[in-house]
């Protein structure tokens, strides 16, 4: 991976009418990265696409590609190729004439064609299906076809939209890994538009967070995970525990906030924040550890009663109720491997939680 | 619906439809109501057919079998000449309104444009205007254009295959409009996007995805325009001038004298030209 900028968008703006569809977004995406637009439906993650792609131009700002502005250069000089989240496959040409359609318009030769179409079916594991119509393939396969159509153009980039969500659970997995290890082996950019988390995290190099429009957060996974830098991305991006309060002063690297209740909690807070500021603490439920009360409370403790005790086979998830409005939700993984539930955590026990500061953010908004 | 019930004669078997409850009083009313609709539709197509073959000079009456009213017409210089012109006004009129429609049709389905809305209502009158209105509006037009022309150029002109031809592309440019507007509906845009994506532009888009795409479309739109050239009445009675009458005034002409078992067979090609084409085009329609 190279540090060269393959895409950049500069302060890009689209419309609908009323509607704000891509909100002032900057932008750059790396030479060679796998980079996932992650967001909530209908949050602008198919228009950014459709910019860059050049099916759509921007009301305002601009996209470059590799350094070239792209202005109003339309989709079929770009060089950039997409895969559509509904294949688009061409209903009236056979499995290899759609994989030889983009390099028939590049006027590339015919005994060229035939080479480059054979080794991109084989890329994707397809050989054999040359003259069978998209209609008489699977919704996998199908989706195979569009991968090798786009690909065989060698794109500067591949930008793909949604292009597992029409797959069931099992082969969505499959593909993941297929496709991550196809991009890997080409050494294309691809920009991969997904609304499913786990599907961002489990592919990418870098990941970018939309919500109405807006960029909230780019990282990478772990960044992403680990360090949210909003309380939307953290509550979109695996699960966690809020709690609201408001900043009262500040303890060594930490935070310190205090809860209408008078519970205080510290934590990292990604910037300097003054006191009085009205903040979220976040803490993921499989950070949080539970222990038994000996007397006194540890740092960042805190006092309350075992609710729900739930086994799910790798992990127990655990609900704790600290006070009347208040209750924490814990995972703790199995590690033990014993039948004997009995020594376990008992609903209506009393426990202590201690939320360790250097996995607990403090986000303002 | 009987042919499951396992009773073994007839009545027995309609019987045994009524008492599981197949078939009853008001299903059987609408069966013989059906047969006898369809016996009305084409009890006289039939025997037109039957009697194109009969030696019976007044073909009214059934006295053998013979083919040579097929020859004496075949022999008939003013019925192959109407043929003939009908032929050739049918297949100029319908390449023409084929293409004009459908660019009409891409033009009205792909674009807002000033103007879009009245053309939208205009396009659909001819379909919907009395034959008879549209054919007195072309004759009264073709006549201050040929006075037109002739105070400009002096030049005499008269009603001609020409004239008669401009009037079926007149009707027929709304059918076809219609028929190809129905398969743009259906085409799915994302497939020219996809194609722009791998580099085609407006020309390949076209001529690779879109126009094969809905070429079944543009090939129903055509053959409706020729069926409705081919049988064509009011306005070719209209338009067409002296010596250039097409096959269905002809066969009136001919008629309003005698019925003829010639006019019987002229009828009878016509009929089997017309089905053949709309096989044809249910053939093409199932390719897709
Ligand atoms: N052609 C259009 N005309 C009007 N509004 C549009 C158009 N395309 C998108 N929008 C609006 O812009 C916003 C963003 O849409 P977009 O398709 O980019 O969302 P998305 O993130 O791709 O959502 P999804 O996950 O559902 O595909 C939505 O509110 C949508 O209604
Ligand atoms: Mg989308």
């Amino acid at each position: 991976m190279s540090d060269s900028i393959a895409i950049e968008l500069c302060d890009v703006v689209k419309r609908f009418g009323d509607v704000v569809a891509v909100d002032h977004v900057n932008l750059q995406i790396r030479d060679g990265e796998f980079f996932s637009l992650l967001g909530p439906s209908g949050c602008g993650k198919t228009s950014t696409l459709r910019m860059i792609a050049g099916f759509e131009l921007p009301t305002a700002g601009s996209i470059l590609i590799h350094g070239r502005e792209m202005g109003i250069t339309p989709p079929h000089l770009r060089p950039v190729n997409t895969v559509f989240q509904s294949y688009a496959l061409f209903p009236h040409m056979t499995v290899a004439q759609n994989v030889a359609f983009g390099l028939e318009m590049r006027k590339t030769p015919k005994a060229e064609i035939a080479r480059q179409v054979k080794e991109a079916l084989e890329l994707v594991r397809l050989s054999g299906l040359e003259d069978r119509r998209p209609r008489q393939l699977s919704g996998g396969q199908q989706q195979r076809v569009a991968l090798a159509r786009a690909l065989v153009n060698h794109p500067e980039v591949l930008l793909l939209d949604e292009p597992l969500g029409a797959l069931d659970q099992k082969l969505r997995k499959e593909m993941q890994l297929e496709l991550k290890s196809l991009q890997a082996r080409v050494g294309i950019t691809f920009v991969f538009v997904t609304h499913d988390q786990e599907e961002a995290l489990t592919m990418s190099d870098r990941i970018a967070v939309m919500n109405k429009g807006k960029l909230l957060q780019v990282g990478t996974p772990t960044e992403i995970y680990e360090r949210p830098n909003c309380r939307f991305v953290a509550d979109f991006i695996g699960e966690t525990n809020f709690i609201d309060g408001v900043v009262i002063g500040r303890d060594g690297n930490y935070t310190v906030l205090e809860t209408p209740e008078g519970l205080r909690l510290r934590g990292l807070a990604a910037r300097p924040l003054s006191d009085g500021t009205a903040v979220t603490y976040s803490i993921r439920p499989e950070k949080v550890r539970l222990l038994a009360p000996n007397g006194e409370l540890p740092p960042n403790g805190l006092a309350g009663t075992v609710m729900t005790v739930n086994y799910i086979g790798s992990d127990t998830r655990i609900t704790v109720r600290i006070n009347d409005q208040r209750t924490i939700d814990i995972w703790e993984q199995n590690t033990r491997s014993t039948l004997d539930r009995d020594e376990y955590w008992q609903p209506g026990e009393a426990a202590v939680i201690v939320c360790p500061p250097d996995n607990a953010l403090v986000l303002s908004e | 619906m009987i042919k499951t019930a396992p009773a073994t004669t007839a009545s027995a078997r309609i019987r045994g439809a009524f008492s599981e409850g197949r078939l009853t009083w008001s299903g059987l009313a609408l069966t013989v109501f059906s047969i006898l609709v369809y016996l009305f539709l084409y009890v006289p197509i039939v025997i037109l057919v039957i009697f194109s073959f009969t030696r019976d000079e007044f073909g009214v009456r059934w006295t053998g079998f013979t083919f040579d009213w097929y020859i004496r017409l075949f022999n008939n210089p003013r019925m192959m000449g109407a043929a003939w012109n009908t032929l050739v006004v049918a297949t100029v009129s319908t390449i023409v309104s084929t293409i004009i429609g459908t660019l009409l049709a891409m033009a009205m389905e792909r674009y807002r444009f000033r103007g879009r809305n009245a053309i939208e209502g205009l396009i659909y009158l001819p379909i919907v205007v009395p034959e008879i209105v549209m054919a007195v509006a072309l004759l009264a037009f073709s006549a201050i254009i040929f006075d037109v022309i002739r105070m400009v150029t002096g030049e005499v002109l008269r009603r001609n295959l020409a004239t008669v031809t401009i009037g079926h592309i007149a009707f027929s440019i709304s059918f076809v409009v219609v028929v190809v507007r129905t398969s743009l509906k259906n085409f799915d845009r994302r497939l020219e996007e996809a194609a722009a994506d791998l580099g085609a532009d407006s020309w390949n888009i076209f001529w690779r995805i879109t126009f094969p795409l809905i070429l079944p479309g543009i090939i129903g739109g055509a053959l409706l325009a020729f069926t409705l050239s081919l049988d064509d009445f009011i306005i070719s009675l209209f338009l067409s001038g002296p010596g250039t009458s097409l096959l269905p005034v002809e066969v009136y002409n001919r008629v309003r004298r005698a019925i003829t078992p010639e006019i019987n067979a002229i009828s009878t090609l016509m009929l089997i030209l017309s089905m053949a084409l709309v096989a044809l085009s249910q053939v093409l329609q199932r390719r897709r």
